[in-house]
């Protein structure tokens, strides 16, 4: 840092960065430890996961993840010795606790039964959201404020408020327990943030682009899908994130109204416990597993996040 | 390119009415300027011409053609906007080619190349085609939005106070390049400007919109030297016409009927004088000119002098008048259009 460095009034000084710096560094350390602590637990033997003191250092184990992925039958010694040799380090983990490998857990249709819910609910929300916040910051809606604010007010209580009535019809219409069904439901419940998010962000581009590319030739079909879309991408980026994350962590309704074949991850994990004793590094795996995608989605669209809205090629 | 013609054209928005009953024809290959204040109706005429706003009452046609009916799209005419000009995701060279790829018109690759190139070539802007819309100056933006309304031959291009958003050096500039392009295509062009320099050097005709009305059109020379009324006359000329009323300094040779006399420089004869009829108040030094403040009783006159007057501030002067315009009490200049 040089010391002529001129001193302005816009640009931060050094003292408030660092601050600034160490709040931000303190605020990450609370934030991440526990999840630090669940992929760490992910790698710990059952004996070491409810160690006390509570093991910082440890040898680190799958059988977590085996666990998670298989179930497992208590058998006797004798029945055990007279198996052949374990072909897999699974295989051998379990019999060490006296279980054989009966076959694979839930766990794996549990978890695409998530990404099929978390990703099919967000497109269709955002889809929907963008048609309509599109339709509601560029036509005359009749009660355009009433219906907005219609919309908004189903956010006003929590979800899970209409869980009876929801459970009671989607028993009549047979939706229950049904991927169709926890995808309707997701969306309903983020249709409204996304209109109102994307409504904010539709209403920043100016119409003159449109306009412009309707005299140029183009539909408002066709106008809103090369003109529009394109400087929305930030928006539609920042409003599927959003969803993505409620409908991914949902826990009420997926234990409400799922059980069996549509069953969610959120739901799932928690049984892991019971079934063979209190499995903490199962249920760490089966966590760490479950954080993945929603990492991986919000690392990809960080760019987008953070590009920024080009309003340059205007001059206001 | 084609003759526009609109004719008994009503809008209203809402309780207010933007367009009164306009009757406008821009003859192929003519460049028609219309001047006028904000809230004038300039720009909604634009906007009706190309589809955006669709009239009450009233017809265009385009080219012998009732367009009345017709979306934006199917108009064929090509407009540049005082700002917001460019699609801000798209490079200088994918603006230009947009209008060309649009489905209406389904040209091949090769010849919207060539023609974005020539078009480029024609606007100066060949060296940057590349670059994003958003990483150019202001000038080069709006030298791509008309070349974006030049990449293809409408029947008319509209242009909404496109220089406005320039400084003073580049918009002289782009004045001339403008009508330059204008003349070399031989296009039909309806320009909307508050800029009275723009309308004056730019303009075959010059129509002077008020209130949705479009209260005369004629040649620059004929709007300036034969205004209708006193609202045309302070359109044009600088500094503004004097409006003065009668009796204020000698006018031996006016009309019964005239009431307000307007005086613009050439019209006014300014000497030293003992006992004259007004006091220099101020002088504004512009160099190669100065603006001179009389006053004259309770009114001020404003004129240019040259640069070497010898008047000073607080000399009296005689003014006489040299064929000033004269306007009745309603404001209508006598022996103008009745």
């Amino acid at each position: 840092m040089s010391l002529t460095t001129a001193h302005s009034v816009v640009v931060p000084s050094t003292t408030s960065k660092r601050i600034a710096a160490v709040l931000i560094i303190a605020y990450a350390l609370i934030s991440i430890v526990p999840l630090l602590w669940i992929f760490a637990t992910s790698f710990k033997t059952p004996p070491d996961s409810i160690a006390y003191p509570p093991k910082i250092l440890f040898q680190p184990s799958t059988e977590g993840y085996c666990n998670l992925f298989t179930t497992r039958t208590r058998q006797t010694a004798e029945y055990i010795a007279s198996l052949p040799p374990a072909t897999s380090f699974c295989d051998e983990v379990t019999r060490k606790r006296n279980m054989v490998i009966a076959g694979p857990s839930n766990f794996l249709p549990r978890f695409v039964n998530s990404l099929i819910i978390a990703f099919g609910s967000t497109f269709c929300a955002v889809f929907l959201g963008t048609l309509a916040a599109y339709g509601f910051s560029r036509f005359k809606v009749p009660l355009a404020d009433d219906l907005l604010f219609f919309i908004l007010s189903t956010r006003m209580m929590p979800p899970i408020a209409v869980a009876i009535p929801i459970y009671l019809m989607y028993r009549e219409l047979g939706l229950s327990d049904s991927a169709l069904g926890m995808i309707l439901l997701y969306t309903a419940v983020n249709v409204s943030l996304a209109v109102w998010l994307l409504k904010g962000f539709i209403d920043e581009i100016p119409r003159e682009y449109e306009e412009a590319a309707m005299i140029d030739g183009y539909t408002r079909l066709q106008a809103f899908w090369k003109v529009v879309l394109p400087q929305a991408t930030t928006g539609i980026a920042a409003t599927a994130i959003f969803c993505l994350i409620f409908a991914w962590n949902e826990y009420a309704f997926a234990a409400l109204l799922t059980s069996g074949t549509a069953q969610t991850a959120p739901p799932f994990i928690p049984t892991i416990i019971g079934e063979g004793g209190q499995d903490w590094p199962a249920v760490a795996a089966g966590t760490t597993i479950f954080l993945v995608p929603i990492l991986v989605f919000t690392i990809l669209l960080r760019k987008q996040l953070l590009r920024g809205i080009t309003f340059g090629a205007v001059r206001k | 390119m084609a003759e526009v013609t609109l004719r008994g054209v009503v809008k209203r928005f809402k309780d207010n009415v933007a367009i009164k009953g306009l009757d406008l024809t821009i003859a192929d290959g003519e460049f028609v300027v219309l001047l006028g204040p904000t809230g004038a109706g300039k720009t909604t005429t634009l906007r009706l011409i190309a589809g955006l706003e669709r009239p009450e009452q009233g017809s265009i046609s385009i080219g012998g053609e009732e367009v009345g009916g017709l979306p934006p799209s199917a108009r064929d005419v090509a407009f540049v906007f005082q700002q917001y000009s460019l699609y801000p995701h798209l490079s200088v060279y994918e603006n230009l080619a947009f209008p060309l790829r649009s489905p209406a018109r389904r040209m091949d690759k090769l010849e919207i190349d060539r023609r974005v190139r020539d078009t480029a070539r024609a606007v100066r802007i060949d060296h940057k085609l590349g670059n994003r819309a958003t990483r150019l100056s202001g000038g080069e933006m709006q030298r791509v939005a008309i070349g974006r309304a030049m990449v293809r031959q409408p029947a008319i291009y509209l242009m909404d106070e496109p220089l406005s958003s320039l400084d003073a050096k580049l918009r002289a500039e782009m004045r001339l390049e403008l009508k330059r392009i204008q003349q070399d295509l031989g296009a039909t062009l309806l320009y909307v400007t508050h800029d009275q320099i723009e309308a004056m050097t730019m303009a075959d005709r010059i129509g002077i919109l008020k209130d949705g009305e479009l209260v005369q059109i004629g040649t620059p020379r004929e709007i300036y030297t034969a205004p209708r009324n006193t609202h045309v006359a302070t359109r044009l000329g600088q500094p503004a016409i004097n409006l003065l009323p009668r009796g204020l300094i000698p006018d031996a040779d006016a009309a019964v009927a005239a009431q307000t006399i307007g005086a613009r420089t050439e019209h006014l004869v300014i000497a030293k004088a003992t006992n004259g009829d007004g006091v220099v108040d101020w002088i504004e030094h512009l160099g190669d000119q100065n603006h001179l403040h009389v006053r004259v009783g309770e009114r001020k006159i404003i004129t240019l002098a040259p640069p070497d007057s010898p008047l000073a501030a607080g000399d009296q002067v005689a003014i006489r008048y040299k064929d000033p315009l004269y306007f009745d009490a309603n404001g209508d200049r006598l022996g103008g259009t009745p």
